[in-house]
């Protein structure tokens, strides 16, 4: 067991990451926590990808010396979804923090569960 | 005849432009445009319904002609057809019922941004139909996510800002595990396109030592997937996203979006998994306990909310619920029963969603029930629509929601004696819970009330769109055969 964790060692540390945001995310109060848990949880999960993709001793496959085997070269395409991803990643942050300053603006903390109770009080219903 | 094989991905890319376009427009310019196109959508997918259904059998468009195993892919046989052109019918009627509340909800100089979310959002709900790769499903999963918080927070309450952030958190967790679980299958098999995962599944499948880690790849997938549409007991965020929005959000965002991960779900178990690997996993037994679980925790939630729209959107959540039990039961059956309802509940919920804020507005903006007392006379047309929604939702025949029900029930019977007994409990409780509710409200809004007597008319701009959604539902029950027929024609073309 302990071997295999060895082995895989980069895949474990990315599951573990992974495991860290996803718990950040869900049960953090602190509205900025939860992003940085968000940024870990998907961070995990590009590790993932990217130890997938890296085969030791072989390169990107850009042929420059004339070598055809395929021997030679690893997978492009784990590297394209890991970038692919981080846009995603990056979208979604933006777009959160926008709503972070919304509420704080709005409701002057962070702790999302005050901003449920200062929101139940409020006038505005229909 | 063969450029018909272009249109899918037409729908995806004049959405994606029209969504840039609408940005530049003025508001009402960018409303009629929306109307016009989505009109044009329609068109294109019929002709692709058609099409499909003429030669029988489902086209594959190889995009930038790089063959299978490399290039992207979009797929579209008579199931994807039809579901595409629901939910563009729905989008249609939900621009015209609610742009009334669109333009007194949102500030005048972001109501083209908010269409140019809705063609976004069009745009992602299509390419989530058609495509035939499990990493663009992702991109646009995302893409499905942002815009969905988009037509959220146009409305710039506090509650609706934070309605879209518990939203988002909640479809970010879901994202995050559908992504993980995606890398995982690619891990396994190295390949994102579906069919040549389906065909590196069945080989890894036949070794006992690897199927655990399949299934936890699929589980971890399909944990992300459910978190997204809604299943119990990850509901939570339901009635707080659906009952703040605009009317047009809420009633696009309960009745399209949330079917649109359901069927991408169901699109990776039956292409990219294969239905035989995956019935052989327990993943479905679980999805069938939740699902019934979410029937009638649903349906108790519903009859303890306090305000109209919070009662629909548990009774969404009680919905998603069946369609999960459906995928539970397994079969063809039980995925029909599952893909009917599908229909059948986007029709009913948007029509119940349009109708709320008209019964609101002529009870002092108030949707509490008790404020509702007499709505019904105030607002005849609403009322009407209000009504046979409900009916629908309880499983009235004549109505879309009778004939899931005996879908389901027949997927049932076909099923093992446990599940069977399990299923056919589930539906008759939670039909007696709908019928609670739902008469319960029905006789709240008809009982007279001396005090008010305002009265609204409206004009056809409401209730074109509110007879289409009818009209679709009364089909649905009345004629549930030729639509179960092509949902049957669709699944033999689909794996």
């Amino acid at each position: 067991m302990i071997e295999h964790l060895l082995i895989n060692n980069e895949e474990a540390a990315a599951i573990i990451l992974f495991g860290i945001g996803f718990t950040m995310l869900l049960f953090q109060r602190n509205l900025i926590k939860k992003l940085i848990g968000m940024n870990i949880m998907d961070s995990g999960v590009f590790l993932f990808l990217a130890s997938m993709g890296y085969i030791e001793g072989r390169k990107a496959p850009i042929i420059v010396d004339g070598i055809q085997e395929t021997s030679a070269y690893i997978n492009p395409i784990p590297a394209g979804l890991v970038l692919t991803g981080i846009v995603v990643s990056v979208s979604v942050t933006a777009i959160m923090l926008s709503l972070t300053i919304r509420l704080y603006k709005r409701y002057h903390t962070l702790d999302l569960d005050v901003i449920y109770v200062l929101s139940r009080h409020q006038t505005e219903d229909r | 005849m063969d450029f018909i094989t272009n249109f899918p991905l037409f729908t995806i890319v004049l959405s994606l432009f029209s969504g840039v376009l609408c940005y530049m427009l003025k508001g009402k310019a960018a409303r009629n445009y929306t109307i016009v196109y989505e009109s044009i959508l329609i068109v294109l997918v019929s002709c692709v319904l058609w099409y499909t259904l003429h030669t029988g059998k489902a086209f594959t468009y190889v995009m930038g002609e790089f063959p299978a195993p490399w290039g992207n892919e979009i797929r579209a046989g008579v199931l994807e057809a039809v579901l595409a052109l629901t939910f563009l019918v729905i989008m249609l009627c939900a621009v015209f019922a609610g742009y009334r509340f669109v333009d007194t909800d949102i500030d005048e100089s972001k109501v083209n941004l908010y269409y140019s979310l809705l063609n976004l959002m069009t745009a992602a709900l299509m390419a989530l139909v058609w495509t035939n790769d499990l990493f663009t499903g992702y991109v646009f999963l995302e893409i499905l996510t942002l815009t969905s918080c988009g037509v959220l927070i146009v409305r710039e309450l506090g509650r609706t800002t934070l309605a879209a952030v518990r939203y988002m958190i909640m479809n970010l967790l879901g994202s995050g595990l559908f992504l993980l679980g995606v890398v995982m299958l690619y891990n396994m098999t190295g390949h994102l396109l579906m069919m040549p995962m389906q065909a590196a599944v069945a080989e890894l499948a036949a070794d006992p030592a690897v199927m655990p880690v399949l299934t936890m790849a699929v589980g971890i997938l399909t944990i992300g997937l459910s978190i997204k549409s809604g299943l119990f007991p990850f509901h939570y965020w339901m009635p707080d996203t659906y009952g703040w929005a605009t009317p047009t959000s809420a009633a696009v965002l309960s009745s399209l979006v949330s079917k649109a991960y359901i069927f991408l779900l169901f699109k990776t178990y039956y292409r990219a998994i294969g239905i035989e690997v995956f019935e052989r996993m327990p993943i479905r037994n679980i999805l069938l306990v939740l699902g019934i679980c979410g029937m009638v925790v649903g349906s108790v939630q519903a009859i303890n909310a306090n305000n109209i729209n919070r009662m629909v959107a548990f009774s969404s959540a009680a919905q998603i619920g069946y369609i999960y039990m459906g995928i539970g039961l397994g079969s063809v059956y039980g995925y029909t029963a599952a893909l009917f309802h599908v229909l059948a509940h986007a029709l009913t919920k948007s029509q119940l969603f349009l109708t709320t804020p008209r019964l609101a507005e002529v009870s002092g903006g108030n949707l509490r029930f008790r404020d509702l007392q007499g709505s019904g006379h105030r607002n005849r047309d609403a009322g009407v629509f209000f009504t046979l929604g409900a009916l629908s939702m309880i499983g009235i025949p004549v109505f879309a929601g009778f004939s899931s029900k005996i879908q389901f029930g027949l997927a049932a019977v076909e099923s093992s004696s446990i599940k069977m007994i399990l299923v056919m409990l589930a539906l008759a409780v939670s039909s007696m819970l709908n019928a609670l509710y739902f008469i319960r409200t029905l006789i709240r809004m008809y009982t007279e009330d001396p005090d008010t007597n305002v009265r609204a008319h409206h004009r056809a701009g409401y209730n074109v769109p509110m007879l289409v959604l009818t009209a679709g539902n009364v089909f649905l029950g009345l004629f549930s055969w030729v639509v179960v027929n092509l949902i049957q024609t669709g699944l033999s073309m689909f794996g």
